[in-house]
């Protein structure tokens, strides 16, 4: 499987996204400077990495949305190829209309740091399947803008149309309906405030995210 | 030429910042105060003959993000 990790200024969990895909695929992926304008040819899984791009400038992932690279990002996924975005990587796949919603300042206004239990609602994404539908994971959060917001039909499409693919069991940042993680409708791009990345290996604290990953290099094999 | 963005967040958007600045002026005994919402400027400065358009163009494709905010354009 190739893999591709978007760089921003700013960008902090780029280095523990690329060492959790060198680890689970084998091969390091490629590091992809914000202002290039193409991705690595026949690429299967673009990280969007979590951090403060443009240090969250107007708005978190504002910035990072509309730089050059973004265009290669949303034309691969329109090509079908697996974007995964974590913490600002969410926000910033919002930002650039590849999921729907936004994510505003956590409902506390406190800067959340710790680890949530998740509720896996929806295995049959090729981000999710190796997960049991309805099982809890533990992952950590550190974000302050991670309150997911959209208005009653986005939600109400999103629930039917099993886009939630994880839900906090417990609301730490006011999120609607709980939300932690959600795919757009072509099921290729899954956008997660959770870090799964860093629950790669044993002395991490748990392999939980680890599934992710070998789903993703199942799914695309 | 200028021209000035006000940016707010939509009704019914929870502020959880105006919020706080709501509870902290009742804290302070601004008796009154029914509810506080931030929001953001941004001043412009353009090139003479900038259109409307231009400037409603800006606003949707950055400077407000329309799921959540609204915004007014006013020329100075």
């Amino acid at each position: 499987m190739k893999t591709a990790v978007i760089v921003f200024p700013g960008s902090n969990c780029d280095r523990d996204m690329a060492v959790a895909l060198r680890d689970v695929t084998g091969q390091a992926p490629a590091m992809v400077w914000h202002r290039d304008t193409a991705l690595p040819e026949g690429v299967d899984l673009i990280a969007v990495p979590g951090g403060f791009s443009y240090g969250d400038y107007l708005r978190s992932g504002a910035m990072a949305a509309r730089s050059p690279i973004m265009r290669a990002v949303v034309e691969a996924a329109g090509r079908g190829a697996a974007v995964l975005g974590v913490c600002n990587g969410f926000q910033i796949l919002t930002e650039a209309g590849l999921l729907p919603g936004a994510l505003m300042r956590n409902a506390g206004l406190t800067f959340v740091c710790r680890d949530v239990t998740l509720k896996v609602e929806n295995n049959q994404t090729a981000f999710t399947h190796r997960y049991d539908n309805g099982e809890q994971i533990r992952v950590p959060v550190a974000h302050h803008d991670g309150n997911y917001f959209a208005d009653d039909e986005t939600l109400a499409r999103l629930e039917g149309e099993g886009r939630i693919a994880f839900r906090y069991a417990e609301n730490v940042n006011g999120s609607r309906h709980d939300i932690a993680g959600i795919v757009n409708d072509g099921g290729n791009v899954l956008g997660m405030m959770p870090h799964p990345e860093r629950l790669i290996e044993a002395p991490q604290g748990g392999t939980d995210g680890r599934r992710m990953f070998e789903g993703l290099l199942a799914a695309v094999n | 030429m200028k021209a000035r963005v006000t940016i707010t967040l939509k009704p019914g958007v929870l502020d959880p910042q105006g919020k706080a600045i709501e509870h902290a002026l009742g804290s302070l005994g601004f008796d009154g105060v029914d509810a506080a919402r931030v929001g953001k400027i941004v001043e412009l400065d353009l090139a003479d003959g900038t259109s409307d358009d231009d400037i409603d163009a800006m606003c949707r494709r950055l400077l407000a993000n329309t799921v959540i905010e609204n915004y007014r354009i006013e020329r100075l």
